[in-house]
């Protein structure tokens, strides 16, 4: 980074030849684009196609999650905190689930945290394939789009069928999941493990020596480990550069220490790596899948005994989305005056969590996906904070793209991959 | 390092530090916040050299009033820290460590936002997820939580925090 | 050609312009029919994707459920060029002003169709930031519920639209 000016310098620093510079143009790109990956807005200053100047500006999306939150139960906050970096739902979920957990100081069922790591890292080949199709389609490749979203939906079959929802589950609830796997899910999963590794390879075999694709991403966008770390990007831009980060490596969670994967590092910090490690997590994810498909084999709970703290509904997959299990239904509405009580109480008010914060962090697609909870004992949370990958890996985008020409800003921020959901919350 | 370690160093410089649940928390003043996070950026035993998240709490009743928090990670020795300064409510100044992360700027921005604390030396405290001529700041607890009553069959039911059933 | 006057009917037009309006009655019937139809089978949606709905929408134009079907593969980017506009996701109090822009810079004829309970109603939040209802900015010819809607929802949306645009008439 030049110290004087504070911009990356390029291949020719374009304030050196200030006599011949004619005056610089403003151009706005967005909050409605079709390549900015949702509803980010730059601000860009241009000296003919070289960007001199670059102004993220962020908070079209901007959806008061974390004060909604304020106003409703734990259990209640799962369904908001899901909607915040949409694309990976089940990690927004994990994290806030977590955080509680930790304050409640209750450790869930093994089988409750191998269905959990499952659907983390299905989630992730997921975020990454919507990653793929539109970086994809961002730079041209408009095939890789139907590609992309082709994979996605044999993903999302599996996600509706064990949660009811193909987005924004709330599968992963206080105290554990909240159903177990129904019949036919592993199947269906094993033949997933069946056909998309070679699915990978297509798409790498399409792109990874693809001149137009290599031009494009190749030495485009680079980000030096230093910077990014004063930066605080996490995630594959980090990786990219060299660091090897990774929340499942470095503070596991969920039981993650015991699964076999890498944390894939690259050291060329430029958009082809970045493309690289993506497609290479998705086959570590594939990895981790077969393997927490083994561990499913044994039966067991997927959700805490005590009363206090467990949904307290047996539910399952219905016509239209979750509902109560019929013979819970019966239980609760003719057999037992106490359930019915206590299931009133749980749904209305809900949990009791101590006081005290925690922090928790998860490697989401993005990067360093963290939940701050502070509690003041009380049925509701009292602050919660999600601390989103993109809203450090968006700051980075300047120093990435000044001095670039205008074609490589759209490269660099697919590469980054940020979800605005989870920018603005 | 462990968190009873990184407790007990933490302790050296910062008296007012516990542990709870696994993670150390030190409470700084507002003064030596910046020569502080200098410390523990450049001591190698340390080394916090990733900013993850700076944000805010507001406890109306009690004194001070606003609790900023920092949470700082250590990518060599993948420990994890967390600083916490007390403003009060007439006096919500902190001084902006952008100097020392550069990632602070958005944290800063997104927390100015949100409760109206000021950060000195920051380049553009400036709102940054609401819009530029917004009024007021939305997650203070003295700040209602809006929207409108939505109409459902047949009833107007208010918004959540003010529903009195 | 003898008309049968009923009381009020056409008060203050003689027989002769009464029989022009029958036959240009039937002329613009049937261009109006035909040009429904042109309408409804070549809609360009404009790309108004703001949240999880988008992804919804994306891979409703994708492979699997397929809006070309119904001609509308090509998401226009520039909203000059666009005639549908799916406000799909949860429009922030920041991003209204945007959003009636964009809906202003279409042409007529133009219609909208509200993707998802947050651009119908606010969704599940109902608080400051969020718009509670898109028809509050623009005014909404389909709502579709859901969070976020399947792709079936939409198909079945748009072709509600469609329905709607061929019995519209607008020459009339």
């Amino acid at each position: 980074m030049n110290p004087d000016t504070g911009r990356s310098s390029g291949p020719a620093d374009p304030l050196s030849t200030t006599e011949l510079r004619q005056e610089t143009m403003v151009i706005n790109m967005g909050p409605q684009h079709p390549s900015t990956h949702g509803v980010l807005r730059l601000l860009l200053e241009l000296d003919g196609e070289t960007v001199v100047t670059c102004k993220p500006i962020v908070g079209y999306l901007h959806t008061g999650i974390e004060k909604n939150c304020e106003y409703r139960t734990w259990q209640q906050g799962v369904t908001f905190v899901t909607r915040a970096d949409y694309l990976a739902p089940f990690h927004n979920e994990l994290a806030y689930c977590l955080a509680v957990e930790r304050m409640l100081g209750i450790e869930v069922p093994p089988r409750a945290q191998v269905l959990r790591v499952l659907f983390s890292e299905m989630n992730r080949i997921a975020s990454h394939l919507v990653w793929l199709a539109t970086a994809g389609m961002e730079l041209g490749a408009v095939s890789i789009m139907l590609f992309g979203f082709r994979e996605r939906e044999m993903l999302l079959d599996i996600f509706e069928m064990a949660t009811g929802l193909r987005m924004n589950h709330a599968y992963i609830r206080i105290g554990g999941v909240i159903m177990d796997l129904p019949p036919g899910a592993i199947e269906m999963i094993e033949g997933l493990l069946d056909v998309v590794p070679g699915r990978i390879h297509e798409y790498e075999s399409l792109l990874a020596r693809n001149p137009i694709w290599v031009e494009r991403n190749a030495g485009v966008g680079i980000l030096s480990a230093g910077d990014a770390i004063a930066l605080g990007v996490t995630g594959p831009t980090l990786r990219a550069a060299g660091v090897p980060k990774d929340v499942r490596k470095d503070e596991p969670y969920s039981g993650y220490g015991s699964y076999e994967f890498d944390a894939v590092t690259r050291d060329t910090a430029d958009c082809y790596a970045r493309f690289e490690i993506r497609l290479e997590e998705m086959r570590q994810s594939l990895g981790i899948i077969e393997q927490c498909l083994d561990r499913l084999r044994e039966p067991g709970p997927v959700m805490v005994e005590d009363p206090k703290v467990r949904w307290p509904a047996q539910l399952e997959v219905g016509p239209d989305g979750i509902g109560n299990s019929t013979a819970y239904v019966t239980h609760i509405m003719e057999e037992s005056m106490e359930a019915l009580i206590h299931h009133f109480k749980m749904v209305t008010e809900g949990v009791k969590v101590p006081d005290g914060e925690v922090y928790q962090p998860v490697e989401s697609p993005r990067g360093e996906l963290g939940m701050y909870v502070v509690s003041d004992g009380e049925h509701r949370p009292y602050r919660v904070k999600i601390r989103d990958p993109s809203f450090a890996n968006l700051q980075a985008v300047p120093t990435m793209v000044e001095g670039g020409l205008l074609a490589d800003a759209v490269a660099v921020i697919a590469s980054v991959d940020p979800v605005l959901g989870g920018v603005d919350r | 390092m462990s968190s009873s370690e990184l407790a007990a160093r933490m302790r050296e410089r910062l008296p007012d530090t516990v542990v709870a649940r696994d993670e150390v928390t030190s409470v700084v003043a507002r003064e030596d916040l910046i020569g502080t996070l200098a410390g523990l950026r450049d001591d190698p035993a340390l080394a916090f050299d990733l900013l993850a998240s700076i944000t805010a709490t507001d406890w109306p009743e009690r004194s001070p009033r606003f609790w900023v928090s920092y949470e700082l990670y250590s990518t060599a020795h993948r420990h994890r820290v967390r600083l916490k300064v007390g403003l009060s409510e007439d006096d919500a100044r902190v001084p902006s460590v952008t100097s020392l992360y550069p990632t602070a700027d958005w944290h800063e921005r997104e927390t100015y936002d949100f409760f109206g604390i000021t950060f000195e030396g920051h380049p553009d405290l400036s709102r940054i997820l609401l819009p530029d001529d917004w009024d007021g700041h939305p997650l203070r607890k003295t700040e209602e939580l809006g929207g409108v009553n939505t109409r459902f069959k047949g009833a107007f039911v208010p918004p959540v925090d003010r529903r009195t059933t | 050609m003898p008309v049968e006057r009923l009381e009020g009917f056409q008060a203050g037009k003689g027989s002769d312009d009464a029989g022009e309006d029958v036959k240009r009655g039937l002329l613009l019937t049937s261009l109006d029919r035909a040009s429904s139809w042109a309408r409804k089978q070549s809609m360009w949606p404009a790309t108004f994707g703001l949240a999880c709905c988008a992804i919804e929408m994306m891979a409703t134009g994708a492979g699997d459920y397929d809006l070309s079907r119904w001609g509308m593969e090509l998401f226009r980017a520039s909203p000059r060029q666009a005639d549908l506009m799916i406000v799909a996701g949860r429009v922030s109090q920041k991003m209204a002003p945007a959003l009636r822009q964009i809906y202003d810079q279409m042409p007529e004829p133009k219609w909208v169709i509200s993707m998802g309970v947050c651009a119908s109603a606010g969704g599940m939040f109902t608080n400051y930031a969020v718009v509670q209802g898109v028809d509050t900015i623009v005014p909404v010819d389909v709502y579709v519920p859901g969070c976020p809607p399947k792709p079936e929802m939409l198909m079945f949306a748009i072709l509600k639209l469609q329905e709607k645009v061929r019995t519209e008439g607008r020459f009339r």
